[in-house]
């Protein structure tokens, strides 16, 4: 009886702040994609309407998918890049490993705006890529070509998740029993089946959280797509902002966001198949 | 003796990633001195300007107050719930303490454009005015995963036989949690503030749903980038917080190592 009183007493002021302003939110969303309208009358009419528009609409659909490819593309690159900076840190770093994390850490805390605005100036028509190809003559004229593309967002973003990337798989690899590894060797392993079938599999919880970390924000990105990738590089993300501060159809709005929510619960659901989410976030 | 020795292919591919990443912060501290509204190459000349003008933009001044006031104020916020949560699962296991873990670590796997909409219908619906502490409410959302998880790590580490000793020794568990398990964990709130103060002083996304005229310094950011004429000032700034962050960062990282070497034992590993 006590225990469950300290419980609750422990457990009551969180819960309530996350059921007013995350539950109660995306309920509050649910209704409001079946409202006819953003204010007025219209606000207080319910219909199915958005939801018709929405399955009947190629194009958004469309973007979906694409969003999702893009977004588990630069989730994959960016762990394949993350994944040899986190086993040197782990295993070949030595004493140099706290100074070396601290290195390929220091760069996210510029101003994410910023890191990504940055790559403007790298891949602009007056960008610094474009001087160095001129200036070896391997271009005449500046190439346009390089920003306000898909290949921009997605090459800007794996250079945002290497490090979210890196830490999880990192801890994971620290975790490792060293004596597991020299046991491998001793049963006669070579260093590479030793990798694939030891080191590998025991850092998977890290890889998982580490394509999470990558995944989850490209899929909602909004800002890149505005900042690098134009007209071209236009994300799902920006069909939901424009929605809500442009066009002011706050019941499609919320549609598409729930289609969004629904694509990353099924894929969290599919994940889970595969083994408790703790143990693969490594909680 | 390693000097002789090539390096190995692992530490050549350490330095590279190091350089891309680097490379882009390089390129805006070099134009934040740079006398020209665009960074073209070659580059023109050396200027301290931008620097110079960053103290009479008010706009500007009162963003980044903004900013300081919500990260300030959603970080204390989520350490404290987060504590609060992290003791309840890691010392208790009753009913509710799953259900308590998925949906207060969810918001992790959800992306800011879906929590900033939602939480601006509730404004909306509610009748609450957009401003700057809305956002700062929205930011204890995402950071309290950050807090349960940093905290109940620590936790996990010490066994709960502590608390039980000073309440034998005459503390009521309330007293036990405040004398005893508090100042253990005190660490992981430490670590926990600052995570979820850098969380929130950066996030662009939720904020440009919530604030409405009410600007955070990454939504003004945001509204500046296009104006050529005013970038270079913002960036200063930023080179300006990117220093600062990183003494901030360099000196708890200093005491950190101190205070573990001042420390009788060990962390232990859980």
């Amino acid at each position: 009886m006590k225990n469950s009183r300290r419980f609750l007493t422990l457990i009551g002021l969180p819960s309530i702040y996350l059921f007013l302003l995350f539950i109660l939110p995306v309920g509050l969303m649910v209704i409001f994609s079946f409202r006819e309208g953003t204010t007025g009358a219209a606000r207080d009419s319910f219909t199915l309407d958005h939801y018709i528009t929405f399955v009947n609409s190629r194009s958004f659909l469309r973007l979906l998918w694409q969003s999702a490819g893009i977004s588990f593309l630069v989730a994959v690159i960016a762990n394949i890049l993350a994944y040899p900076l986190a086993y040197y840190l782990a295993f070949h770093a030595g004493p140099k490993k706290n100074t070396l994390m601290m290195l390929l850490i220091i760069p996210t805390w510029t101003s994410y705006l910023l890191r990504i605005f940055a790559w403007k100036l790298i891949l602009g028509s007056t960008g610094l890529l474009n001087s160095i190809l001129l200036v070896l003559g391997l271009i005449e004229t500046p190439s346009p070509i390089l920003i306000y593309s898909r290949a921009a967002v997605v090459v800007t973003l794996i250079y945002v998740w290497i490090p979210f990337a890196m830490l999880p798989i990192f801890s994971s690899l620290e975790r490792i029993d060293r004596y597991l590894l020299e046991a491998a060797a001793d049963l006669g392993c070579t260093r590479m089946e030793a990798f694939w079938r030891v080191t590998f599999p025991l850092s998977l919880p890290g890889v998982v959280a580490g394509f999470f970390f990558a995944f989850i924000p490209t899929l909602g990105e909004f800002v890149t797509p505005l900042l690098v990738g134009g007209a071209q590089g236009s994300m799902y993300g920006n069909l939901i902002q424009d929605q809500f501060m442009r066009a002011l159809n706050w019941p499609m709005g919320s549609v598409m966001s729930i289609s969004m929510l629904v694509l990353v619960l099924v894929f969290m659901f599919l994940l889970t198949r595969l083994g408790p989410l703790s143990d693969l976030l490594g909680l | 003796m390693l000097k002789h020795k090539l390096p190995s292919i692992g530490a050549v591919y350490v330095v590279i990633i190091c350089a891309l990443l680097y490379l882009p912060i390089a390129l805006l501290i070099v134009f934040s001195f740079n006398n020209a509204t665009s960074l073209t190459f070659p580059l023109k000349g050396f200027t301290l300007q931008w620097y110079q003008q960053l103290g009479q933009n008010s706009e500007l001044l009162a963003s980044l107050r903004n900013s300081l006031l919500i990260a300030f104020g959603s970080s204390a916020l989520a350490t404290v719930l987060g504590t609060m949560g992290a003791i309840a699962i890691v010392r208790f296991n009753l009913p509710g303490r799953g259900i308590f873990l998925a949906v207060s670590t969810m918001p992790l796997v959800i992306p800011y454009v879906i929590l900033g909409v939602a939480l601006l219908i509730l404004l909306n619906q509610a009748g609450i005015p957009l401003s700057a502490p809305a956002a700062g409410f929205a930011h204890v959302i995402i950071s309290i995963p950050y807090a349960i998880l940093i905290i109940s790590s620590r936790l996990v580490g010490f066994p709960d036989n502590l608390e039980e000793a000073a309440m034998d020794l005459g503390a009521s568990y309330w007293e036990a949690l405040l004398k005893v398990t508090i100042p253990i964990v005190s660490p992981a709130l430490l670590a926990s503030f600052l995570l979820c103060f850098t969380i929130s002083f950066d996030e662009y996304s939720i904020a440009s749903f919530l604030v409405g005229t009410d600007t955070t310094l990454p939504v003004y950011m945001f509204s500046q980038l296009r104006f050529p004429t005013r970038l270079p000032m913002i960036i200063a700034m930023a080179a300006i917080i990117m220093t600062l962050t990183m003494l901030a960062m360099l000196i708890s990282e200093w005491l950190r190592r101190a205070g573990q070497n001042s420390s009788p034992s060990k962390e232990a590993k859980s």
